[in-house]
């Protein structure tokens, strides 16, 4: 008997599968079983894996939420304390960035290149105008002397911007890194982005969505 | 050798799983049905319901684990590859899957809804009915002790305050003795109820969450910082029984042990007197002249 | 073969670093994470060791120890029981095992996302070195058990030795041990739902599979929750919130400055998660057990649809039940009820399994390996842990045992014995195609028996104790008269631990032994089994089909059909010799 080739040694794609009177010594079918050249993996992954993401964040926010309607709902020291008005320019901010990226993924399925580079480049800016405005919004809420042990309401202010605002920042690093392939010159726009865009605008615009529930709930709350 | 079949020796697994699932299957029910270790005698009639769901428990999960563990044991021996021929071919028998699904459904949840009944009491009644006359007294518990304040013929607890705590003095709950209303109040370390009258009591804890255990009185309940509850019990024999912490509250958790003395009238009365003449000092108040105390156990 | 939308994520790593260390390679990650386990179990074994010797004899002083003090030895049981729960039972079955198997068993040539997948692994890692720092900065690790109730946990030093640095490592770690835990359970999820190859339908899917899916479920919307949790308890340590923390503490005389937080919202958002914890510990061992049992008994698996139900229901009721960690802990008394009455009913899905996996043996034709010895040792401890279960779930039967060692009891059969013999099983049963050898399975029958009579010998007395009134987490039983009585019993538990604890060199012994020098695998399918690992080289190659992907034209157990040549009839076989399905499916 001779000594068995590598699996690597082999053929197995050229062949078909490996030779028939190895007996089943080989695996991949010699013994008479179904294989057939593989397709390749489908980037189909990153949407999937995207909304599977999307649960998980859903649960940690919850977490978050029902921690802040038991505390509330103790009485005592919750303080109400003034949302600085920044933040509604800030929500309408991120709100246009969600529309700004819808008028990018159309130009994206008409394959106007340029057209979606510019609209997607114009998310990602607003996408930055948001989370430095949060910045400036908590700096006028320390000038008010409202920080975050200062009564439970600040509390729940500072985290949940917080958290949400990091969240933001991963999809602002999503957002730039598309906008980076975007700008190679051999880029085939479809389909080949086509995950990648969805991915990135479903990410997007569930932090919108998010941050809509989060803010009503900090400002009805507070 | 690969393993294709079953190899020599095989036989002794069968049997041994046979050895070893029969002696754990009738040593533990011999343990319980002789009670080999047991709870201790309950005290109460809300113990005695606990201990009769118990019972039906045991009979329902040791009937499961009888016919479990020996069918393992049976299907184990009768069924090795040393019988000729293959296995049957079958992928199960729904006729089967839902006569045993439906019966453990309804025994299992019967036992559950059986079992609400005693919680129901345990709880609903909260502060003990008022025309019930109950002696009312405040648990705390702290690191690593429990202390117990009576409110006095006023039937009053004097305010607190925690700047007041002085625990060399005795005062542990940091009681305020200006207040009119706490110059009777008692401070133990121990607790003392009359037997056959139901007791009230408000526990609290000043630091972390701990758990006030009495084992004869079936009775448990955590003590949380900031969440004053109050429940009641009834003892029914007199005696003396061990107070435990049941909540991991520290490195001193396995010494917070405290007395429950139930009493009967007369000796609760002279216990009463004794505590009065150590409160002297705390409240200014003299007590009323008495034989000489005994000593007071130190807290 | 075209390339088109190929990333050359499959042609295989060169150099040590990228093979070995930092590898994307999910079978590479597996056995990172099997490394971690096993390192993680032998250092919570000797804590536990420690732990039993004191409570043998309390005033031993151990060489170079002394004597244990009560901070020591709280110190001890909460990094054995954070330390066995979090790095053994979390990550062996599921992250170990489930990243080796899932994908082969799939027929996939790898996890859906493969750098996340080492990300995953070496957060853990990071993880698990800031939990054992623990033990090294000034004050020593926590004393607040592996629950960490507020406000023990949430004080600090003030409070007791440990709980200053040492409690807020182990949150850290915990946080980064979650945000792994989420990155690994968005990959078996995403790898499940798309990466199944032609023919194998959810149904058709091992059980194992199907363990992995549901368990990473769970841990995706579980470890979410303790993330959270664990953020604010830190803000309410060093940010001087007050999310948990009440107001008028007085401890170790000094008066504390929070107000208005609730120690119960921490038990809540603990349980929420901790409940589908103890599922993620148990469900991948079900799965491997069911898929070890079949194989072994040579027959189906009894009711393959009934259990993949059973695994979800469990899994869905498991998400509702947390409150029955909490009946006495002050919560209404009305929810009591309710997350009674559910925790009852999964007791219904977990009889149906134990039913099916009896079953699966009415008939068989037993081939006695030392997988198939632990996978029907699972199946006694199983039943054995799960029934004292129905005593806890009632909240009035649960007034005299919560926080006695009956609890200590359930839980360890459940997961300190019946989740590490699913271990076993998948051990001993995937070995020789991790490695290309045999793990001896002379040492390994002898490793059962001893094991699995050593660990009743340990675990039915803490019924008995518990029922007597024994707390739990007592240093020592000096301060109760009612216990010392039971001190017997506890030289009893100690010895049968420290024989099944030598016990488990054998199996270190055997394992690395078995690498070097075990018995060669000659046979791609030593066990004659159905699924498609066994279809490969042993070990895999690093894309495990070369390039190829199976086909698959029935479900996974299918063994002892009427007309086939063999008493099994692989998954990936074309229909040509089977015959039609028979009976309920």
């Amino acid at each position: 008997m001779t000594a068995k080739p590598a699996v690597e040694e082999l053929d197995l794609i050229e062949t078909g599968g490996p030779p028939a009177d190895s007996g089943g010594r080989l695996g991949y079918g010699d013994d008479g079983g179904d294989f057939r050249p593989a397709t390749p993996r489908s980037p189909q992954v990153y949407v999937t894996g995207i909304w599977i993401a999307l649960a998980s964040i859903l649960m940690f926010f919850m977490g978050l939420t029902s921690s802040f309607i038991v505390r509330k709902g103790l009485g005592a020291d919750w303080a109400p304390f003034t949302l600085p008005p920044l933040l509604w320019a800030n929500s309408l901010v991120l709100l246009a960035s969600s529309g700004t990226l819808e008028l990018s993924r159309r130009a994206y399925r008409d394959g106007l290149r340029s057209v979606y580079r510019r609209w997607w480049h114009v998310t990602t800016a607003l996408g930055l105008v948001f989370l430095i405005g949060q910045l400036v919004a908590w700096q006028q809420l320390r000038a008010a002397g409202v920080f975050v042990a200062t009564n439970p309401s600040s509390s729940f202010f500072y985290l949940m911007t917080a958290t949400h605002g990091l969240h933001l920042l991963g999809g602002i690093l999503a957002l730039a890194y598309v906008a980076a392939r975007s700008r190679r010159a051999d880029l085939v726009l479809w389909p080949a982005e086509r995950p990648a865009v969805t991915a990135t605008a479903t990410y997007w615009h569930f932090l919108g969505g998010l941050w809509v529930f989060l803010f009503l709930l900090l400002w009805l709350g507070r | 050798m690969d393993n294709k079949h079953s190899n020599p020796g095989s036989g002794l697994a069968a049997w041994g799983f046979l050895i070893v699932l029969v002696v754990l299957t009738f040593s533990t029910i011999y343990f319980f049905w002789a009670r080999t270790w047991w709870f201790p005698e309950s005290i109460t009639e809300l113990g005695r319901r606990v201990d009769a769901q118990f019972v039906r428990t045991l009979w329902v999960t040791g009937l499961v684990f009888f016919l479990s563990q020996l069918a393992l044991a049976y299907t184990i021996l009768r069924y090795t590859s040393a019988q000729p021929g293959r296995a049957v071919f079958s992928h199960g028998n729904t006729t089967m899957e839902i006569v045993w699904t439906a019966l453990t459904a309804v025994m299992f949840v019967g036992l559950g809804i059986a079992a609400e009944a005693a919680w129901s009491d345990y709880h609903a009644l909260g502060p003990a009915p008022a025309h019930s006359n109950p002696q009312i007294v405040e648990v705390t518990g702290k690191q690593f002790k429990w202390y117990f304040r009576y409110p006095g013929p006023d039937g009053v607890f004097g305010r607190t305050k925690l700047e007041l705590v002085r625990d060399d003095l005795g005062n542990y709950q940091g009681v305020d003795f200006d207040d009119p209303a706490a110059k009777d109040d008692v401070l133990t370390a121990e607790l003392a109820v009359v037997v056959n009258q139901p007791v009230q009591v408000t526990l609290r804890t000043l630091d972390v969450t701990h758990s006030f255990f009495v084992r004869e009185l079936r009775f448990k309940q955590d003590t949380v910082p900031g969440l004053p509850i109050t429940m009641n019990f009834t003892p029914e024999k007199t005696g003396v029984y061990e107070i435990a912490c049941a909540e991991l509250c520290g490195l001193g958790h396995h010494q917070m042990r405290a007395d429950l003395k139930v009493l009967t009238p007369a000796e609760f009365e002279q216990w009463m007197r004794e505590q009065a003449v150590y409160m002297a000092p705390l409240t200014g108040v003299e007590p009323p002249a008495t034989e000489t105390p005994e000593s007071q156990p130190q807290p | 073969m075209s390339t088109e939308g190929h990333h050359g994520a499959h042609a295989a790593p060169t150099g040590f670093i990228r093979k070995y260390i930092f590898s994307k390679d999910h079978k590479v990650i597996g056995i990172q994470y099997i490394a971690l386990a096993i390192t993680a179990v032998f250092v919570g074994m000797f804590l536990s060791l420690l732990m039993r010797l004191h409570l043998a004899w309390p005033t031993l002083e151990l060489p170079f120890y002394g004597l244990m003090t009560p901070e020591q030895y709280l110190a001890l049981m909460t990094m054995h029981g954070t330390i066995m729960v979090f790095f053994v039972l979390t990550t062996a079955p599921q992250s170990g095992f489930g990243n080796y198997f899932l994908p082969i068993q799939i027929g996939a040539a790898d996890m859906a996302f493969p750098t996340l997948n080492m990300l995953s692994f070496w957060f853990t890692f990071v993880s698990f070195v800031v939990m054992l720092a623990a033990f090294f900065v000034s004050g020593g690790a926590p004393i607040s058990g592996w629950t960490a109730y507020v406000p023990l946990s949430a004080l600090g030093e003030v409070a007791g030795p440990g709980l200053g640095w040492g409690q807020s490592l182990w949150i850290v770690s915990l946080a980064i041990f979650s945000g792994a835990s989420l990155m690994g359970a968005l990959n078996f999820i995403t790898t499940t739902l798309d990466l199944r190859t032609r023919g194998m339908s959810l149904m058709r899917m091992p059980l194992s599979c199907w363990a992995w899916f549901i368990t990473a479920i769970l841990a995706l919307l579980g470890f979410a929750v303790l993330l959270a949790a664990g953020i604010l308890l830190l803000l309410d340590r060093h940010a001087g919130t007050s999310f948990f923390i009440p107001g008028g503490l007085l401890v170790s005389d000094r008066v504390i400055d929070h107000k208005g937080g609730s120690p119960l919202l921490w038990q809540h958002l603990f349980w929420f998660f901790g409940h589908p914890e103890v599922y993620i510990a148990i469900l991948p061992g079900m799965g491997i057990v069911s898929h070890v049992l079949s194989t072994f008994a040579r027959k189906a698996i009894f009711g393959y649809r009934a259990m993949v139900y059973a695994m979800g229901a469990i899994a869905l009721l498991g998400l509702g039940v947390w409150g029955h960690h909490m009946f006495q802990s002050g919560m209404s008394p009305y929810s009591a009820i309710a997350f009674s009455l559910l925790t009852m009913s999964i007791g219904v899905p977990s009889a149906i399994k134990t039913f099916n996996w009896i079953g699966t043996l009415w008939g068989a034709r037993i081939r006695f390996s030392t997988a198939m010895l632990y996978a029907l040792g699972f199946v006694s401890i199983f039943v054995t842990g799960g029934l004292s279960g129905l005593f806890l779930a009632q909240p009035s039967v649960d007034i005299p045992l919560h926080d006695t060692y009956f609890v200590v009891a359930h839980f360890h059969l459940i997961m300190g014995v019946a989740a590490i013999f699913g271990m076993f099983a998948g051990t001993y049963f995937w070995f020789p195609k991790m490695f290309g050898r045999y793990l001896n399975e002379g040492i390994g029958k002898v490793h059962f028996w001893l094991t699995f009579i050593g660990v009743y010998a340990i675990f039915m007395p803490m019924h008995y104790i518990g029922l007597s009134g024994h707390m739990r987490r007592l240093p020592d039983l000096s301060a109760y008269t009612s216990l010392a009585d039971l001190q017997p019993v506890h030289l009893f538990m100690s010895v049968a631990a420290f024989i099944t604890i030598g016990a488990q060199l054998l199996f270190l012994f055997n394992l690395v032994w078995s690498l070097l020098r075990g018995k060669k695998a000659v046979s791609l399918n030593p066990w004659e089994a159905t699924t498609l690992e066994w279809t490969i080289p042993s070990p895999p190659p690093h894309d495990n089909f070369a390039g190829l992907e199976p086909v698959v034209h029935r479900g996974p157990y299918e063994f002892a059909v009427p007309g086939a040549d063999n008493d099994y009839t692989p998954q990936h076989l074309p229909e040509v010799r089977a015959a039609p399905a028979h009976g309920d499916d």
